[in-house]
């Protein structure tokens, strides 16, 4: 789960990493308030879960109160990218002397957190030449110890001893120390600037672990899914909106991309990626192929290798919504093999259903359904 | 032979007394699997299936030796469960459980390191050595002996490939699912360097997909080995941006594309099957079997 700049800033500041002063608005007048209370120049920031919003006109430099009103006002009717801009971050205008680069995040080969920094800040971290980024793994047995702190600054070219090589040895170590605690899989300061003798984070970008949100429970809830894949993800299910027209089902994100790219080499198009596996019950399954059935697709494809996946669950879910709607508005095709597979060809057959064996001719009769 | 696991070697079901855990003793004892202990804190002196239940696992391995296990408990406990077992000396552990947070795989996987085992998962199948022994929750009917070793990263799309491989007389020696998860304890390259020294693997089968770089880094050991591999990546279809149900299976940035994982196998030497249903075929084109 993303969290908004100004909810990663608010995580920064009770930490002890300094941030620009101000706060969040949903309204103009908050706006005009809060940069009343900076007395100076301030800016203002659309909160939303992308990038680019400098290039989208969504961050503005207002000088006054008045003007810091009239900014938010234009700024908070943004659509950015899809997104609609629902409140905006009003801070003081910091003077920015340089502007550099820190992250945490997990690095899936190597199984550790990884630091990554550059003494150039502002920019993309993938536009940077690869010899100004510096790496260095966290043992998780170790953790963040003061020496990685150090040896990361000296390499970005900083004085240990200096201002600012000593607050931002403060600043890396704090960053893993949030990730830990919060279950971050990536906090980002870019940039982190020098402002005169301050260190401060004039950027957050945190995503926390969606596995590990059953114990993070003073985050604040950011809904980032279309209202589908919220449906989905309250299923505990995994789903992604395509725009083919062949909705599909299937147990398992690998038999599931499988499936998609076996419609597809047939020449049929996926509506959608949902994985249903992990031991979804009846009543969950049931639930997804309703969602299904909202995208008002021209034909529905059920493709399941029961593992922990019970058939008998997955034919029952069929016949609840067949039974329910009175029969399926579309084509439904359905391949059922693995455990409890006869309960579940006896279950489909008492609703006309007929199980398919094999994936590709179950794939190419649903091709030829919606055709 | 087959590797990691065989006949002879002795099962603990962590979390045995849950409903997902006894379906599934039940199932691995039907598969032929030598369960000779369940654990589950507070339910000790129990049985499911016959299987004693102990309340700790060092409790268990006073009364037996245990080989490896197979842990079945819900997410917030399962780097207690998986630590618990790692500790108490188990060199095998095979871990099931889906959403685990990933700082606790990351210690998971670096103790395991520490004490010198191997940790499948989490979030995997699980793994079958054909005939012998399964740990974890593939259908039994497909699982039969035979000479191809397969790894995978993905579970449901591994059954419906091993089910190719059988309906077309190829059983397996061993079937490694590593698990779908960022953190996982072993790579492509552990288990092809054990099928590479196994006898009765005469070809292998990589079953992986979009995102991350490990069929990548897979590739590169492939181009020394003497058997043959025959390769499946899912997600050809994917767009970029979408992470399609694994954590790790995304295209980001250009990178971790699905031509670009067949263009490394390819060039190491690997023939990659673009539908699941056509790799048996492939394997034993390179085998030089009917």
């Amino acid at each position: 789960m993303k969290l908004f700049e100004y909810m990663g800033k608010e995580l920064f500041a009770k930490y002890g990493i300094p941030t620009p002063q101000g706060r969040m608005a949903k309204t103009p007048e908050e706006a005009e308030k809060i940069a009343a209370e900076i007395g100076g120049p301030c800016v203002v920031k659309s909160q939303v879960l992308s990038g680019k919003r400098g290039k989208a006109g969504g961050i503005k430099f207002p000088n006054t109160p008045e003007e810091a009103k009239k900014a938010a006002e234009e700024v908070l009717g943004m659509t950015i990218q899809g997104l609609p801009v629902e409140c905006v971050l009003v801070e003081e205008k910091l003077k920015i002397d340089k502007e550099l680069y820190m992250s945490i995040t997990i690095d899936g080969s190597a199984k550790q957190a990884v630091m990554i920094a550059s003494a150039y800040g502002g920019m993309e971290i993938e536009a940077q030449p690869e010899e100004y980024i510096i790496k260095r793994h966290i043992d998780p047995e170790l953790g963040m110890l003061p020496f990685f702190a150090r040896d990361i600054v000296n390499r970005m070219g900083f004085g240990l001893r200096s201002e600012h090589g000593k607050q931002m040895i403060g600043i890396i170590q704090t960053l893993y120390k949030i990730c830990k605690e919060k279950d971050a899989e990536l906090v980002e300061i870019n940039p982190l600037v020098f402002s005169d003798d301050k260190v401060m984070a004039a950027d957050s970008k945190v995503t926390i672990d969606d596995d590990a949100m059953f114990r993070m429970k003073d985050i604040p809830f950011v809904d980032d899914k279309s209202p589908a894949e919220r449906a989905a993800a309250d299923l505990g299910l995994s789903f992604v909106e395509l725009e083919g027209d062949i909705a599909v089902m299937a147990n398992g994100a690998g038999i599931t991309m499988g499936t998609l790219d076996t419609l597809q080499v047939f020449g049929g198009t996926p509506r959608n990626f949902l994985d249903c596996g992990g031991g979804t019950g009846r009543e969950a399954t049931a639930k997804a192929l309703d969602i299904l059935l909202g995208l008002e697709p021209k034909g529905l494809f059920v493709n399941i290798f029961g593992g922990i996946t019970r058939c008998d669950d997955v034919a029952n879910a069929v016949k609840d919504v067949y039974e329910a709607r009175g029969g399926f508005p579309v084509p439904l095709v359905i391949r059922l093999v693995g455990t409890n597979q006869d309960a579940g060809r006896e279950i489909l057959k008492s609703i006309g259903v007929e199980a398919f064996d094999f994936m590709e001719d179950a794939a190419r009769r649903i091709i030829e359904l919606v055709k | 032979m087959a590797i990691i696991i065989d006949e002879n070697t002795n099962v603990l079901v962590m979390g045995i007394t849950g409903r997902q855990a006894s379906f599934h003793t039940k199932q691995m004892l039907a598969y032929g699997t030598k369960i000779v202990a369940g654990c589950t804190p507070g339910k000790g002196g129990q049985e499911v299936e016959g299987i004693p239940v102990y309340n700790t696992v060092r409790e268990a391995c006073e009364k037996h030796r245990i080989d490896a296990s197979v842990i079945f408990v819900p997410a917030p406990g399962t780097k207690d469960a998986a630590i618990e077992n790692l500790e108490a000396g188990v060199k095998v552990v095979v871990i099931i459980t889906e959403g685990v947070p990933v700082y606790d795989e990351i210690d998971i996987v670096a103790y395991a390191k520490r004490k010198g085992a191997y940790v499948l998962g989490p979030n995997t199948f699980g793994i079958v050595s054909g005939g012998k022994c399964k740990m974890g929750i593939p259908p039994n009917q497909y699982f039969v002996e035979g000479d191809i070793g397969v790894v995978a990263r993905s579970g449901t799309l591994t059954y419906e490939i091993v089910g190719n491989l059988t309906a077309n007389g190829l059983g397996q020696s061993t079937v490694v699912g590593m698990g779908g998860d960022r953190a996982v304890g072993l790579t492509f390259v552990d288990v092809l360097e054990m099928f590479e020294k196994d006898d009765q693997t005469k070809a292998v089968v990589l079953i992986g997909e979009i995102g991350g770089n490990s069929e990548e880094i897979a590739s590169e050991y492939i181009k020394d080995m003497t058997k043959p591999v025959v390769a499946f990546i899912a997600g050809k279809s994917a767009p970029p941006g979408k992470r399609m149900g694994h954590a790790g299976a995304i295209i980001e940035r250009g990178k971790g594309t699905y031509q670009g994982k067949v263009d490394a196998l390819n060039a190491a030497g690997a023939k990659v099957a673009p539908l699941p249903y056509q790799v048996p075929a492939l394997i034993k084109e390179a085998l030089g079997r009917e």
